[in-house]
C-alpha cells in the first residue's frame, strides 16, 4: 500500500471519508505530537490561528480535550456551548457558522445532536470543520484515538479481534469505530442486547460479526470497547432497566477473564461505574482508559494541524 | 389567432391513447367545444377552430393527481394556488386533489369556501379539495363530514397525521360512507415512528438517523383492509412505500375488500440509498425504501394492485430545507417531474407500456375517487395532455413553475416530456411554461 505523504482534507467530518492510508498518516503525525503532551511542552504550529469549539450538546471531556489540543499547538480557543449560543434564539446553524467565520476563525470544532450536521457545515464553509460528534452518526476523533491506543499497545491493528459492547444503535462512537477498525484490518464483533444491536447492522456493515451472547463475544478478543449506556438517550423500550443490563452485559472481573490474557479494556467515557463496567475492571491492569484520554489530545492535535494546514492561504 | 373559451379545439395527427375506453389510434383526432369533448366539429366550427398538428406526439386525457398540496391558505411561502396549478399543468395534471392540512385546516365549510374562491381566481387546473376526517386532523373528534361534502370536498383524510385510534377510524369510515365519500388514509403507526427520519435499514444505521420501519406502514394498511371489510366503506391507501404493503393490498383486493391504493412517482424511481449525503430534498413521508420495495411497488402497479400514481407534491421552502437533516420538514415539490419519473421507472425500464402508465395517471385515480376526469369520453371535460415520448429534458430551478425549489430531480436528465396541457379545451401550458 502506498504511503500517504500529505493531507488534503480541510474537514474531518467522519471516518467514512478517510482511507486507510490517511488514517495511518494521521497516526504518524499524532506520534510526533506525543512528546508535547508533557507539561510545559507546548508547540507553536498554530500560533495566530483561532479555533472555535461550537458545542451544541453537553460535553465536558471532548470539549476540554479539543481546547487543550488547540492550545498545545499555540492556537487561540473560544468555546461556545449551547446555552450561551444564539441558536436558542432561532438562528440557523448556517447563520451561526457564517457569523463565526466572518470573525476570522480558522476552524470550527462542532458537536451537534443532528446526524449529518458536520458534513452540512463543512460544505457550507471554506474553513476547517472538525466533527466532535453529530447525533448518532460519527465521532471520528474518538475512533481515531481508540485505534491509536490499540496500535500503541499491540504495534498494529490489522488482524486483531475487537469487540464493541453495548448500545450500538444510538452510538456515534460505535459507528466511527466500526469504520475505523475495519479499514485498519481488525475483526470487529458487535455485542449487546438485540434491541440495541439489531441484526440489520450486518447489512450496514457486512464485515462485522453480531453476537448477543456475551461469553461468545468476549472469548478470544484482543480488546473490548465498552460503550456508555446513555440512559438520557434511550427510550424505555430498548432494555428493561440498568440493573438488567448490568446482569446481562456488564463487564466484571469474572467475565473479563474470557478475554485473551493480554487483552485490553477500553471506554470512551464518561464511565457509568457499576453499570456497563465494574470498578475492578475499569481500574484494573487491562484498562487503558486513561491512555485513551491522553492519546486523545495527540490525535486531536494532529487533526487540527492537518485540517487547518490543508487550506491554502 | 385569437382564441377564447368558445374557440373550438381540433388536435390531429397524434397517437391517441385513452385507457378508459381502450382507445389507441395511431393517428387520431380529438375535438372539443365549449370545454367538452365532441365527436365532430361543424364546418363553421372547423373554420374557426384552433387546429393543432400533433404528429409524433401522444395525446391522452389530462392526468389526475390524488395527493398534492398547494400551500394556500396559510402556507403561501411554500406554494401558491397560482404557481402550483401551473406546475400541475406543466406536469400534465389537469385535476388535483389537495390535502386538507393547510392553515387553518380544511376541517370546516369556511376553509373549503375560501379554497374554492382562491381557485376561482388563481387556478389553472381543476382543484378538488379534500376535507379532514377529524377536527384539526387530530384524530379525536369527527369533522363535519356531511357539511364538507356539501361544500364540495371530493374525499376526506387526516393526511400525514393519520388516524391512530381504530375506534375513531371505524366510526369515521361508517360516517363518511353515508355520504359516499372515499377516505384517503396515510398509513403510519406513529407510535413506531417517533423521531423517525428515513427508512429503517442499512442506510439509516450507517447515517445514524432514526428509522421508520416498514411495519409502521404495513400495520395500518392491514388494519385499514380489515376496517374496510367491517364497514364496507371505501378506503384509498395513500402513497404506499413498502413492498409488504403492496402484498397486503393484493390479498385484500382478492378478498373483494373495497380498497384502492396509490404510489408516488418518486417511490417508483428512487431508494433510500439516495439519502447517503443527507439530502434534505429527499426527506419524504413515507420515506424512500429499498430496491426490493421499489421493485415490489412497480410489480403491484403493473398488476393493478396499485391503482394510481400520485405526485405527492408537498413543497417546502429553500430555507426550510437548508438545515440539519432531522430539523428539515418532510416533502418535495414533484408535480412537474412526476410523469417523467414514472415514465423512466415503468416504461423506459421495460416493466410496462405507456398505455398502462397512462391508465394509472388518468382513469385509475379518477375511478378510485369516482371523479369525472381522466377520460376522452364524448361529453366529458376536455382535459388533454400532449406527450413527447422521445424527448429528454433537465428540470432546472430557473424554469420550473412551482414556487418551491425543492424538487429532488433538479439537474437529472429525464425521459419523456409533457408538451402541452389543455384544461376545458384551452391551452394552459406549453413545454413547461404558461401558454401566455
Amino acid at each position: 500500500m502506498a504511503k500517504q505523504e500529505s493531507w488534503t482534507k480541510k474537514d474531518l467530518t467522519g471516518i467514512e471519508e478517510l482511507s486507510r492510508a490517511e488514517i495511518e498518516f494521521l497516526f504518524r503525525q499524532a506520534d510526533r505530537f506525543l512528546p508535547a503532551l508533557a507539561p510545559g511542552k507546548g508547540l507553536d504550529l498554530m500560533r495566530g490561528r483561532t479555533v472555535v469549539n461550537l458545542f451544541l450538546e453537553p460535553s465536558t471531556r471532548t470539549r476540554t480535550a479539543f481546547e487543550i489540543s488547540a492550545k498545545k499547538l499555540g492556537a487561540e480557543v473560544v468555546s461556545i456551548n449551547t446555552t450561551a449560543s444564539s441558536l436558542v434564539k432561532g438562528e440557523t446553524l448556517r447563520d451561526t457558522a457564517m457569523n463565526i467565520r466572518a470573525m476570522g476563525v480558522d476552524a470550527i470544532v462542532m458537536r451537534h445532536s443532528s446526524a449529518g450536521a458536520a458534513r452540512y457545515l463543512g460544505k457550507a464553509l471554506d474553513i476547517s470543520v472538525v466533527n466532535a460528534g453529530d447525533g448518532a452518526h460519527e465521532h471520528p476523533t474518538q475512533a481515531l484515538l481508540d485505534a491509536f491506543t490499540i496500535r500503541q499497545r499491540f504495534g498494529k491493528v490489522q488482524g486483531l479481534k475487537i469487540t464493541i459492547l453495548g448500545d450500538i444503535l444510538f452510538s456515534r462512537v460505535a459507528r466511527s469505530n466500526i469504520l475505523c477498525l475495519t479499514k485498519l484490518g481488525a475483526e470487529v464483533t458487535l455485542a449487546g442486547p438485540a434491541t440495541l444491536v439489531p441484526a440489520t447492522l450486518k447489512e450496514a456493515y457486512p464485515q462485522v460479526r453480531i453476537v448477543h451472547d456475551l461469553k461468545k463475544a468476549l472469548s478470544g478478543a484482543d480488546a473490548v470497547m465498552l460503550l456508555r449506556i446513555q440512559h438520557e438517550r434511550q427510550t424505555t423500550t430498548h432494555f428493561p432497566s440498568l440493573g438488567e443490563y448490568t446482569s446481562q452485559f456488564g463487564l466484571n472481573a469474572e467475565r473479563a477473564a474470557w478475554l485473551k490474557p493480554e487483552a485490553i479494556v477500553m471506554h470512551p467515557g464518561p464511565i457509568n461505574r457499576g453499570v456497563e463496567v465494574e470498578s475492578e475492571v475499569a481500574d484494573g491492569p487491562r484498562s487503558v482508559i486513561l491512555e485513551q484520554v491522553r492519546n486523545g489530545v495527540a490525535v486531536r492535535m494532529a487533526v487540527l494541524h492537518l485540517c487547518t494546514g490543508a487550506i491554502a492561504r | 389567432m385569437n382564441t377564447d373559451e368558445h374557440t373550438p379545439l381540433w388536435i390531429r395527427g397524434a397517437r391517441v391513447i385513452d385507457p378508459s375506453v381502450g382507445r389507441d389510434d395511431a393517428r387520431g383526432e380529438v375535438f372539443a367545444k365549449d370545454g367538452r369533448f365532441v365527436d365532430k366539429l361543424s364546418k363553421s366550427d372547423q373554420a374557426r377552430a384552433q387546429v393543432i398538428d400533433a404528429a409524433g406526439l401522444i395525446l391522452a386525457p389530462g392526468f389526475v393527481d390524488l395527493n398534492c398540496r398547494l400551500g394556500e391558505p396559510g402556507l403561501g411561502a411554500r406554494e401558491s394556488i397560482r404557481a402550483g396549478t401551473l406546475a400541475a399543468a406543466a406536469g400534465g395534471f389537469t385535476s388535483v386533489v389537495i390535502m386538507p392540512d393547510c392553515l387553518p385546516a380544511a376541517d370546516n365549510v369556511g376553509t373549503i369556501q375560501l379554497i374554492r374562491e382562491l381557485c376561482d381566481r388563481d387556478a389553472s387546473v381543476r382543484v378538488l379539495p379534500a376535507g379532514t376526517l377529524t377536527k384539526g386532523h387530530e384524530g379525536k373528534a369527527l369533522a363535519p363530514i356531511g357539511s364538507l361534502k356539501k361544500a364540495g370536498v371530493v374525499a376526506v383524510t387526516d393526511t400525514t397525521s393519520g388516524v391512530q385510534n381504530n375506534e375513531i377510524m371505524r366510526r369515521a369510515l361508517e360516517y363518511a360512507a353515508m355520504f359516499d365519500l372515499v377516505v384517503l388514509d396515510h398509513c403510519q403507526d406513529s407510535s413506531m415512528t417517533d423521531g423517525a427520519q428515513m427508512h429503517e435499514g442499512a442506510w439509516s444505521l450507517r447515517l445514524g438517523l432514526r428509522g421508520y420501519p416498514r411495519a409502521a406502514e404495513e400495520i395500518v394498511v392491514s388494519s385499514d383492509c380489515v376496517l374496510a371489510g367491517l364497514t364496507k366503506a371505501r378506503i384509498h391507501l395513500q402513497h404506499l412505500s413498502s413492498g409488504g404493503s403492496a402484498e397486503i393490498v393484493r390479498r385484500a383486493k382478492a378478498a373483494q375488500a373495497s380498497v384502492t391504493a396509490e404510489v408516488s412517482a418518486l417511490h417508483l424511481l428512487l431508494t433510500d440509498a439516495a439519502l447517503a449525503q443527507y439530502d434534505t430534498h429527499l426527506k419524504l413521508n413515507p420515506p424512500l425504501r429499498e430496491e426490493a420495495d421499489r421493485q415490489a411497488l412497480i410489480a403491484a402497479l403493473v398488476d393493478g394492485t396499485i391503482d394510481a400514481i400520485c405526485s405527492d407534491h408537498s413543497p417546502c421552502t429553500a430555507t426550510e430545507k437548508d438545515c440539519e437533516f432531522d430539523l428539515a420538514p418532510f416533502g418535495a415539490a414533484t408535480l412537474e417531474t412526476a410523469f417523467s419519473a414514472a415514465y423512466e421507472a415503468i416504461v423506459a425500464d421495460g416493466h410496462a407500456d405507456l398505455t398502462l402508465l397512462l391508465q394509472r395517471l388518468t382513469c385509475g385515480p379518477a375511478r378510485a375517487l369516482g371523479l369525472d376526469a381522466g377520460t376522452l369520453r364524448i361529453g366529458g371535460l376536455a382535459d388533454i395532455v400532449l406527450i413527447d415520448p422521445k424527448a429528454t429534458w433537465k428540470p432546472s430551478a430557473k424554469t420550473l413553475l412551482s414556487k418551491s425549489g425543492n424538487n429532488p430531480l433538479l439537474g437529472r436528465t429525464l425521459k419523456a416530456r409533457i408538451r402541452s396541457t389543455f384544461v376545458g379545451g384551452k391551452l394552459v401550458t406549453k413545454d413547461g411554461q404558461p401558454s401566455k
